[in-house]
């Protein structure tokens, strides 16, 4: 097995596990963990394509590296702007995540059973 | 008078000269706009996004009026390098028409907000007019670059500035449910933005460039689709799905537009979710036009159906008028993505007149739904709450109101010369040429739910013969006017002279299906 279809297959692992996390866990600050192991695993994916595509003798192709940085800033940006509303949710109401059966949800349940 | 023509023409003249460079104005005013509106504080912000607001009503107007004059997209490569290095702005029909929408609906909307978030007098700063106009600048911004962008990633990068803008807009108001609903668009938001990154960064291993029209070329050049490449649009798509809460992907849409202050509700829903929107219709017609075959054109199709059903049987059953607007709008963005199987339609090639259709639909709906979150949030305010069934009376007591809301619910429905009947009469030509009758059909059922829930209202409204209600305060006249003038828009858009609508065709590459350049 080449390094890059590891760092790839690791990288694939990552993104399934933080899709698992996103989806299913209920409490908001596991989510925006699980999202940040997604994004650890996209990023990842760029590492091996910029070393693949490293064809014309360079090291490493600079192009996804750069879009790497681009990524995590943005990354950084919405992980901040999350914690800033988890918190300030929780200094509100005293939850800690969106309730588990969203009351939009339930509200419509209740309509088509009725 | 000829010395006002003269100098419109010698305006007119000076604009066109300027060719791609007027393509920096849409982005670069926000953006300037945003940089001195953070140090200047809230008073001085409103002045500065009421006074970028015509200006970007006067850029995109010239870039209309040039794109189709030369019958041409125009196009600027930033600091003069060409793609694959550099980065390039490029206004096609599709880009024109979008920015020509939002300049529409962000001025009104800027003029609208402007008694809600005034900073009160021997105040010298508070936080919700600074937090509102700086953030519709940087949703104004967001949406620009989305339309004009052609790297995947800057659109990427576009993508998120409106997203962060948008998010705090749903909870200005701080409350504990606005704040959670927040926090579930943000969170359905940033899976949608992670699927789309996962997609640009296969596509960029397979092919080395993020440039559209250089990776169509590069797409066309491979003849069958690389299975990363179809990973990388199937990825993309849910990712965008989830922006724009199409039906299965919605959850986060009601409470999220009903809980904004109207002003924030109405560009969330006029124009925020059809920045996605957009760039799915970039990726299915411009960059993958091989990818939209009958069977997978099918499948948004469908989930469009289902949004238009379900959006308008739920919008029946909403107590409060923002939700009932906020199920609407779920329903009408159902109708914009019948498009991909009409265009896919194997019999005859029907894209132009089906893109028209869609485009039309979306600025109907993008004018409508402003103004109807607009109206709503003045009866709401004058009424203390927006209850459907305490509606009584209100008719009388904010007449100018009501008649904006209805005529914002008939363009909707798609009367006759709405912008609405001339693309559901569009879409018809194509669903009758094509056979598929079904799409017809759901058509048929939405339009029918829209007008099944705009009688309910107006039945609470006109209703209450008695003494009209107690107003707690009375609204604007000028606001009332502004939205009435905002839904007569929808209304009056079927009259547009057909000359014009070919600005939506304008830059198309090839038929779908067809030989690709």
């Amino acid at each position: 097995m080449s390094e890059a279809t590891l760092f790839g297959l690791c990288g694939a692992a990552l993104v399934g596990l933080g899709l698992y996390g996103l989806i299913c866990h209920p409490g908001a600050l596991r989510k925006i963990l699980a999202f940040n192991l997604i994004g650890s695993g996209v990023f990842l994916l760029f590492g091996v394509v910029a070393r693949r595509g490293a064809a014309s003798g360079f090291g490493g192709d600079p192009v996804p590296q750069a879009l790497v940085i681009t990524g995590l800033v943005v990354a950084f940006a919405a992980t901040a702007l999350a914690v800033a509303l988890v918190l300030r949710l929780a200094q509100t109401s005293g939850r800690t995540g969106l309730d588990p059966e969203r009351p939009g949800q339930a509200e419509e349940t209740r309509r088509t059973e009725s | 008078m000829s010395g006002v023509a003269e100098t419109i023409t010698a305006l007119q003249a000076a604009l066109s000269g300027l060719g791609g460079t007027l393509l920096l104005f849409p982005v670069m005013l926000p953006l300037t706009g945003l940089l001195l509106a953070i140090p200047l504080g809230g008073r001085h912000a409103a002045r500065i996004v009421l006074a970028l607001l015509p200006l970007g009503l006067l850029a995109a107007v010239a870039i209309a009026a040039a794109v189709l004059d030369a019958g041409a997209p125009l196009r600027y490569d930033l600091g003069a390098w060409a793609p694959p290095l550099g980065v390039r702005l490029q206004a096609d029909g599709l880009s024109a028409t979008l920015l020509l929408t939002t300049a529409v609906v962000m001025l009104a909307v800027g003029l609208y907000a402007l008694p809600g978030f005034r900073v009160p007098d021997g105040s010298s700063e508070t936080r919700r007019p600074f937090a509102f106009w700086t953030l519709l600048l940087g949703v104004w911004g967001g949406l620009n670059l989305v339309f004009l962008g052609q790297d995947l990633f800057n659109l990427y990068v576009a993508l998120e500035l409106l997203t962060f803008s948008a998010v705090p807009l749903v909870c200005l108001d701080g409350r504990a449910d606005t704040l959670a609903a927040a926090l579930r668009y943000l969170l359905f938001a940033l899976l949608g933005s992670i699927l789309y990154v996962l997609g640009i960064a296969l596509l960029y291993g397979e092919f080395g460039t993020l440039d559209i029209a250089l990776l169509r070329e590069h797409l066309a050049a491979a003849g069958s689709m690389p299975p990363a490449a179809i990973a990388a649009a199937a990825l993309m798509t849910v990712g965008l799905l989830a922006k724009t809460a199409l039906f299965p992907l919605h959850l986060w849409l009601p409470p999220a537009h009903a809980g904004a202050p109207p002003a924030a509700s109405a560009v969330l829903s006029a124009l925020v979710v059809k920045a996605s929107f957009f760039l799915i219709v970039r990726i299915w017609f411009d960059l993958m036009p091989v990818l939209l075959t009958q069977s997978a054109a099918q499948i948004l199709g469908a989930l469009g159906a289902m949004a238009i059903v379900y959006g308008g049987v739920l919008a029946l059953g909403q107590a409060r008028l923002k939700l009932l607007v906020a199920y609407s709008t779920l329903a009408q963005l159902g109708y914009l993505f019948l498009i991909f199987p009409l265009a896919a339609s194997p019999a005859g090639d029907a894209t132009g007149e089906v893109l028209t259709g869609g485009m039309l639909q979306l600025v109907a709906h993008a004018c409508a739904k402003a103004a109807m979150f607009m109206s709503a949030g003045l009866i709401a305010a004058s009424l203390g709450q927006d209850r459907i069934q305490e509606l009584a009376g209100i008719g009388r007591a904010l007449p100018i109101t009501v008649l904006a809301f209805g005529v914002g619910g008939l363009a909707l429905v798609g009367i006759e010369p709405s912008g609405a009947y001339l693309a559901k009469t569009l879409l018809d030509g194509a669903v009758q040429a094509g056979g598929q009758w079904w799409w017809g059909l759901a058509m048929q059922i939405g339009g029918l739910l829209t007008a099944a829930y705009l009688i309910r209202v107006f039945f609470h409204a006109v209703s209450g013969f008695g003494r009209p209600p107690v107003l707690r305060s009375r609204p604007a006249r000028y606001q009332e006017l502004l939205v009435l003038g905002l839904a007569l828009c929808s209304l009056a858009l079927g009259l547009v002279p057909p000359s014009y609508l070919a600005l939506v065709e304008v830059g198309r590459v090839a038929g779908v299906g067809g030989p690709l350049p």
